[in-house]
């Protein structure tokens, strides 16, 4: 991505982001949803969501809607990072950079969860 | 935490479960005679009685029905009374919240600001409801942003879109890569 130092300059990114959203019908396809508790903090969820994005957008996949989590209450298991997609609610937990990055490509883009992380699977 | 940026997204966070729909991150950076580095952030959320204040840096205070001890704000304290600096929390029930922490700047004990824009980028992102304020100054230049005015530019477009976040992180860093290099932030 170009440098972007003024409000004019991210002008044109909102018409890219507007663009890519033409493609999407109603709802995203996938919800994700983080949480940045203390201990969450301290533990990295900061980069793991933020790797996260930065995967989204290397792999150009839009159709997904980063929202508010709300306390998760298992502080030993942040970071947490909580899929919505297909009608069911899975939940990761010590979410690594490294992992953040292959749950967008194998969970969030093709729906295929990653087991052995999963901490969590509920039918919505 | 090991660097400030984490301690200030962690008192953001408090604001965020105080209720708060107005947040205001400040942050001053005096290299020069003054050699200081300043933080505050102020909320309009639910606030703190009196006598809850005067125990909030006590390290085992906290309402979090979670967690058995509040580490977050009595550490920071000690962190910065370490570092030739302090804190202060005022409070009002019903009004809101201000927390101010600094430290000499030049002092070895200080920790890094760490990634501040990867800060303010987790409030735009994940708390777009809130309208919060960013304020950053060094030295004689400056820069400032706001949800408000991020709204105005993204339009119909979500915050939280990936495209966009890519976008007001990049926003973030270079203008704070300025103010370092002696230049003020453009809106
Ligand atoms: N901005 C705020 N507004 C209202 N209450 C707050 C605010 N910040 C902190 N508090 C109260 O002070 C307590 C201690 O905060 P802190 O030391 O950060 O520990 P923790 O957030 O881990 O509980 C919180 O549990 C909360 O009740
Ligand atoms: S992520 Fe901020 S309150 Fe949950």
């Amino acid at each position: 991505m170009a440098k972007i130092s003024s409000l004019e300059e991210l002008r044109k990114i909102r018409n890219d982001a507007k663009e890519s959203m033409k493609t999407r019908s109603g709802n995203a396809k996938v919800r994700v949803f983080a949480s940045m508790g203390t201990v969450g903090i301290a533990g990295g969820a900061r980069e793991a969501l933020k790797a996260m994005i930065d995967e989204l957008e290397k792999r150009n996949f839009h159709d997904v809607e980063i929202v508010e989590g709300g306390s998760m209450g298992l502080d030993n298991e942040e970071p947490i990072i909580r899929i919505e997609r297909d009608g069911f609610e899975t939940t990761y937990g010590k979410v690594t950079p490294d992992m953040a990055r292959q749950i967008v490509a194998q969970h969030i883009i093709n729906g295929q969860m990653i087991s052995e992380w999963v901490i969590a699977r509920n039918e919505k | 935490m090991k660097e400030l940026s984490l301690n200030i997204l962690d008192i953001l966070e408090n604001s965020i479960h105080a209720g708060a729909s107005d947040i205001t991150l400040s942050i001053e950076e005096d290299t020069s005679e003054k050699d200081r580095l300043f933080f505050s952030i102020q909320d309009n959320g639910k606030g703190m009685d009196p006598a809850f204040l005067k125990t909030v840096f006590d390290p085992f205070t906290t309402t979090s029905t979670t967690k058995k001890v509040g580490l977050g704000l009595p550490l920071l304290k000690a962190e910065a009374e370490m570092a030739g600096g302090g804190a202060k929390i005022t409070s009002e029930k019903g009004e809101g919240t201000i927390v101010s922490f600094w430290f000499q700047y030049s002092h070895w004990d200080r920790p890094p600001i760490g990634d501040i824009a990867g800060t303010v980028l987790i409030m735009f992102m994940v708390h777009s409801a809130v309208e919060f304020s960013y304020f950053h100054r060094v030295n004689e230049y400056s820069f400032s942003v706001s949800t408000k005015q991020l709204k105005e530019v993204f339009d119909d477009v979500p915050l939280n879109h990936p495209t966009a976040v890519k976008g007001i992180q990049e926003y973030l860093t270079t203008s704070i890569q300025n103010l370092h290099g002696g230049k003020n932030g453009q809106d």
